[in-house]
């Protein structure tokens, strides 16, 4: 595993909200805002982009438990030529990727059994971090908006 | 953005109506609802998905765990013409598992 490679020439953005449930549409609404502002980005994958977001901020916020009410999770974009990252860090104990429990097929009764993890698949790095657990997103995409440059 | 669940009748079925967002915040309540449906006797559970916004895996989560609350003759099917809410449910391979209507009517026809 290696660590999120960030865009060149570029500095991230950076959010950070609550390890709490209530505050995962927010990191939703300000990276689907950011990605729409600046980008020429179908519909399609902002919708692509939100949910990859979600499901990496509900990880990250129960990787923290109940009750760790002042920790946080990171979020930083940033924006290459041709791609968008966003990495997503919380501050819990960690887990080992490799250890996941395979689920049964889709069609197989005993999979009605498993109600998280249901297997939306992501491109995504996952790497130990000083504070947690880093989820690295990466979407390519193009150019950014000349009129919205930094 | 809040959630919304509003319960009707229809021709021997319930329909729940889904409107907003489903996620980790959201998703108890949805859950609340289906199993309080499936312990007042409601064993035809129609949930339309036509308002909803966005719905990630916990949402899913849900939908099969109310699924799997219901007896074997009983039903829970879905209401969506939405692509991106149907995307989710395609990606993860549940429009296989789940009956998927294009209306309350048709959902309620049989």
């Amino acid at each position: 595993m290696t660590a999120p490679e960030p865009a060149p020439g570029s500095d991230p953005i950076e959010l950070e909200i609550p390890a709490r449930a209530e505050f995962v549409a927010l990191a939703r609404l300000v990276v689907s805002s950011l990605a729409s502002a600046r980008r020429e980005i179908a519909d399609d994958r902002i919708d692509d982009l939100k949910l990859a977001v979600s499901e990496a901020c509900t990880n990250a916020i129960e990787a923290h438990g109940a009750g760790e009410v002042d920790e946080r999770v990171l979020l930083r974009w940033w924006e290459g030529d041709d791609r968008l990252r966003v990495s997503v860090e919380d501050q819990g104990s960690g887990f080992d990727p490799q250890r996941l429990r395979d689920h049964p097929p889709v069609t197989d009764p005993e999979r009605l059994n498993f109600e998280r993890g249901l297997g939306i698949p992501l491109e995504v790095d996952f790497t130990p971090s000083q504070r947690g657990t880093r989820v690295s997103l990466v979407m390519y995409c193009g150019p950014a908006e000349p009129d919205l440059e930094p | 953005m809040d959630l919304s669940l509003d319960v009707t009748e229809r021709n021997g079925y319930t329909v729940l109506a889904v409107h907003g967002e489903v996620d980790v915040y959201t998703a108890p309540r949805l859950r609340e609802r289906l199993v309080e449906l499936v312990s007042q006797g409601k064993h035809q559970i129609v949930v339309d998905l036509e308002g909803v916004d966005f719905l990630d895996s916990t949402g899913l989560g849900v939908l099969v765990g109310g699924l799997k609350r219901l007896r074997s003759h009983d039903d829970l099917t879905l209401v969506c013409t939405q692509q991106r809410i149907l995307k989710v449910f395609e990606i993860t391979g549940l429009t296989k598992v789940f009956a998927i209507h294009d209306s309350v009517e048709a959902a309620t026809a049989g």
